[in-house]
């Protein structure tokens, strides 16, 4: 029955409205994904404008007042250092949230665009490749992660290659896994049979098609990725201190929870507020894409 | 007069749109089935054909509902019932026989437990009996050796095969009425009409109703003892099916029927302009747009359906009168159209023992030394004229699509010659230079799968423009396209939509679009019309033979029906597994002498005509492979000569000279003339 309404549907009127278009509209209707998105926005308004508005210098000691419970002066309390937990969780997503995002970035392009090409080609290169990155993929991620920035360091710009790097294995997989629906269709075979290049094919036919599989993967990598920095930031090997990191602050506060939760509640809020809003986002991208979300999944 | 088994009464089903609008799939649909009889259920796509045979079973698409009226089946409101009631009726008092036959089966399960579990569940055999049951319900849908078939798993049947273990399933509850909704669309020819004596022997057996729902007039004329027509959600017309198609009274089903091209006059047929509307959008008779009988009250009063004459025939058009008082078949007389060109005594593409295979031996072959399968295509030597169009047919797996691959370069050939003015075609597409490629363009049958669903039609026709004539600046490209798009007679303003924003015919007018933009001087057509509605067909078989006529162009054309293929093609090669049988002129190929796989092609074809019976030759078991010696066609053979056949390949025959019609068969020439 499907066939018969979609094809009553078709002569009506034409729509002028591209395919972002449908997207969003399908996206504005979701109660999830609006939350989600203003979450993220919320986040990137802050990162950009906390320097400036911080009640407090986050950095600045007040030897004094350590350990202090919320009040007025200090929203969230100070640490054992003095600081002012409440200016500190408001800039401690900066530099975790621009080495995620460019991460990202970093890792659906590599990783899609492989992950494209693998599939279109197919064949001997196809199966060897995915048997790397097969056997890359079995090694813990941590471990990866670990290694690569003990050796390199903390400088944020070196981890956002990390980053970029290690998450794009998965986005091969995705990215393969969606183009092979795609390379028996008959669009790419005109496409090899007008004599077009593979860069083309790849870029102009196979891309727009698998674009939506990899924008929620990309913002589920995103989410994992975040997860990924604060754990590392936990374990000491995320900012260089003294400069605030929600993973970090975590991991230094836990021993005074019992007299200053909010010192771990703070940055604990502020990082579990943009983790649900991607997710909740990516939950309506999928949707509204009219995608599965389990095929957006990372392994 | 016997009761009605089925009764629909003034029923409309329609569905909320995005905007909170009622759009209507059915309106004031009534009709009546009685035991025993077949209601044939025609219309184009789109027009509410399977809407109405899902509520037959009670069922209904999720968000459609019932707007008014009702389905009484055996007297029970089919609407009324409760979920339980529902279930015990389907299956066990009227059954659904769906269109993906393959699709229905569970794959992991063997064949005959599938049948076990339906009659376990819907009737009250059981123990032992289930089981000679099961054998027995094989046996009626004739697959041969029942006992060996029931142990198969769905992938080892044959598209025609399952279907029958589809039709055994669904006669399991030994139901009064069948709804079958386009059983065999997308069989090939044999098997469609293997399957369509066996329901009919079934019917007149067992006193099954059946409900056919099909947009293939020929299959509607076989099967149905009355047709119903509908158009944009409305029964226009309900007579019995000989009336239907010797004196139709309706201008719809004059311009359905005027639109087949048919196997026993050359040329092609009218197409008729435009497309339904959305069911209950214009306040007259929905047809009025396309109608050449249309009147000023047409467009403003909405027809009602009534009885014409003293026969029960039921039409719903206000010019009725008129219409049956023009002679229908004189009319059909004049409609086909041969559009002249002329083919040049030049080759285009000379192909010579091509040979093509899929086979990869592996290592451990090698090592081994394996014998070789026999390759998939082999033997294939056509020299094909320019400006002329060479029709490949054949049943499904005969390769033609293999050959049309190679010839554009996706597939390698293993070895023999394919020239093009003096290029080599059997290297691959990676290997030839941009002006070859330009020269030889494709068409693929799914306009669906062919586009890029991410498109514009702009995209989509600036891609071969981009490619092959890179001075051309962007607004050259864009006049370009509209001209291209005014070739294919659509609006420029389609430039804008997505595939999904198209009709199948327009979509496939893009694609066509796009292969001439290349200025080709070959295009393969790859069953380019069998995924379109008749009424478009025709359009488009009319525009590829104008554009052929504006550039010389030589077509390679695939095609399984061949009606469409008399319409069209100038030369006929006739392939069964990969070999060439019988290669000549249309004329040649439609008129004895036959090869006796032409003929069995020939006979197994439906024509719109009640009285025309088809002729099943060889038996419908397709083959995985073609043999290894002697005739391809030996194992189906109805002529088959024992010792001869199966182990010396036949010598090709010349009924005239050498150069013309060619028959591959050891069957002496005079022989094959007695039909
Ligand atoms: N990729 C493949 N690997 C192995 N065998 C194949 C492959 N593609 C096709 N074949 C086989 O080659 C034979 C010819 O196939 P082909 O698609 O050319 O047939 P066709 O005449 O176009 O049929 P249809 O009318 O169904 O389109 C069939 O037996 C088919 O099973
Ligand atoms: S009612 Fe008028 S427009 Fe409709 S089919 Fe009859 S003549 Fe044509
Ligand atoms: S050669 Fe033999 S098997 Fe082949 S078509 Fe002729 S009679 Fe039939
Ligand atoms: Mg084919």
């Amino acid at each position: 029955m499907t066939v018969t309404t979609q094809a009553v549907e078709e002569l009506s009127p034409v729509k002028r409205r591209t395919p972002l278009a449908d997207t969003w509209e399908n996206l504005r209707r979701s109660w999830g994904g609006m939350i989600g998105l203003t979450l993220i926005v919320f986040h990137v308004l802050l990162a950009l404008s906390s320097p400036y508005i911080v009640p407090q210098d986050p950095q600045l000691m007040d030897a004094p007042a350590r350990n202090e419970a919320p009040s007025t002066e200090h929203l969230f309390g100070t640490d054992k250092l003095g600081r002012d937990m409440f200016s500190r969780s408001l800039v401690g997503g900066r530099v975790a949230l621009v080495v995620t995002m460019l991460g990202t970035a970093l890792a659906m392009t590599w990783g899609g665009l492989t992950g494209i090409l693998l599939g279109f080609l197919g064949g001997k290169t196809d199966e060897y490749v995915m048997r790397v990155v097969d056997a890359l993929l079995a090694i813990p991620w941590l471990l990866v992660l670990l290694l690569i920035i003990s050796i390199l360091g903390t400088n944020p710009w070196v981890q956002t290659l990390t980053f970029g790097f290690t998450y794009g294995y998965t986005a091969i997989r995705v990215a393969r896994a969606a183009t092979l629906d795609y390379v028996t269709h008959e669009f790419v075979l005109a496409a090899r049979a007008r004599g077009e290049r593979k860069r083309t094919i790849v870029l102009k036919e196979l891309l727009p098609n698998v674009l939506d599989v990899l924008l929620v993967d990309g913002a589920m990598t995103w989410s994992w990725m975040l997860l990924g920095f604060s754990s590392l930031s936990f374990l000491g090997f995320g900012v260089t201190p003294p400069t605030p990191d929600w993973g970090f602050m975590i991991a230094k506060n836990r021993e005074i929870l019992a007299i200053q939760p909010w010192a771990v509640f703070g940055p604990a809020i502020m990082l579990s507020t943009l983790i649900i809003g991607i997710n909740l986002f990516s939950d309506a991208l999928a949707k509204a894409l009219g995608l599965d979300r389990s095929q957006g999944a990372p392994v | 007069m016997s009761k009605n088994l089925i009764e629909v009464e003034n029923l409309s089903i329609g569905y909320y749109n995005k905007g909170g609008k009622l759009v209507h799939v059915l309106k004031n649909v009534s009709l009546s089935i009685k035991p025993g009889e077949t209601l044939g259920l025609v219309g184009e796509s789109g027009c509410g054909k399977s809407t109405l045979g899902q509520a037959m079973m009670g069922y209904l698409r999720l968000g459609s509902q019932v707007m008014e009226g009702s389905i009484l089946f055996s007297g029970k409101d089919m609407f009324g019932l409760s979920t339980r009631d529902l279930e015990s009726i389907r299956g066990n008092k009227i059954a659904l026989i769906p269109q993906n036959a393959g699709e229905a089966l569970t794959p992991t399960m063997r064949v005959g437990k599938q049948i076990i579990e339906t009659l376990e569940l819907k009737t009250n055999v059981s123990g032992a009996a289930t089981k000679n049951r099961m054998i027995e319900l094989l046996g009626q849908v004739r697959l041969p050796h029942p006992e060996v078939m029931a142990e198969r798993y769905p992938h080892e049947l044959s598209g025609g095969q399952q279907q029958r273990v589809v039709v055994a399933m669904a006669l399991a509850g030994q139901p009064d009425m069948l709804v079958l909704d386009e059983p065999t669309t997308g069989l090939d020819v044999t098997t469609q009409a293997h399957i369509l004596e066996l329901l009919r022997d079934i019917v007149a057996e067992l006193g099954t109703a059946m409900m056919y729902i099909s947009h293939d007039l020929g299959v509607i004329a076989r099967v149905s003892d009355r047709v119903a027509l509908m158009y944009a959600g409305e029964i226009v017309e309900d007579a019995s099916a000989a009336e239907i198609f010797k004196s139709p009274a309706h201008p719809y089903a004059r311009g359905l029927l005027a639109s087949i091209p048919r196997l026993e006059l050359a040329g092609i047929p009218n197409s008729m302009p435009g497309q339904p509307p959305i069911p209950g959008s214009l306040p007259g008779c929905s047809f009025t747009p396309r109608c050449p009988f249309a009147t000023e009250i047409c467009s403003s009063e909405p027809p009602e359906l009534k009885m014409i004459l003293q026969t029960p025939h039921l039409v719903r058009c206000h010019n009725w009168e008129k219409v049956v008082a023009t002679d229908f078949s004189q009319e059909l007389k004049d409609v086909y159209h041969i559009v002249e060109h002329k083919a040049q005594d030049v080759s285009a593409i000379e192909l010579s023992d091509v040979e093509i295979t899929y086979h990869q031996p592996n290592m451990i072959d090698r090592l081994r030394r394996t014998p070789e399968p026999p390759a998939t295509v082999s033997d294939i030597t056509l020299d094909i004229k320019r400006g002329e169009t060479l029709a490949l047919v054949g049943e499904s797996g005969s390769g033609k699509s293999t050959i049309v691959r190679t010839i554009s370069g996706l597939l390698p050939a293993k070895s023999g010659v394919i020239q093009f003015e003096n290029c080599d075609l059997t290297v691959n597409v990676d290997k030839r230079t941009m002006d070859l490629c330009k020269k030889v363009q494709l068409i693929f049958q799914n306009p669906d799968a062919s586009l890029n669903p991410r498109h514009t039609v702009a995209e989509i026709i600036d891609q071969p423009l981009k490619l092959y004539f890179p001075k051309m600046t962007r607004d050259e490209r864009r006049a370009r396209q509209i001209e291209l798009l005014e070739r294919v007679r659509l609006d420029g303003r389609y430039r804008l939509r997505y595939p999904g924003q198209m009709s199948g015919g327009e979509k496939q007018r893009v694609a066509i679009a796009r292969a001439f933009a290349a200025e080709p001087d070959v295009v393969l057509c790859d069953e380019v019309t069998s995924a379109l509605d008749v009424s478009v067909q025709a359009a488009v078989l009319d525009l590829l033979a104008d554009l052929q006529q504006e550039r010389n162009t030589t077509y390679i054309f695939i095609a399984h029906d061949l009606a469409v293929v008399r319409a069209i093609a100038d030369r006929v090669a006739v392939l069964y597994q990969g070999r060439l049988c019988e290669v000549g002129t249309v004329d040649e190929i439609y008129s004895p002498p036959y090869h006796p796989y032409t003929e069995t092609l020939m006979g197994a074809v439906l024509v719109p005509d009640p009285d025309t019976e088809p002729k099943l030759l060889a038996s419908d078991t397709p083959e995985l492979a073609p043999p290894a010696k002697g005739c391809a066609f030996q194992r189906r053979c109805p002529k088959f000569i024992n010792d001869l056949c199966d182990e010396v390949t036949p010598p090709w025959q010349y009924p005239q000279d050498e150069d013309g019609h060619k028959i591959r068969c050891h069957i002496p020439i005079n022989e094959l003339l007695v039909v």
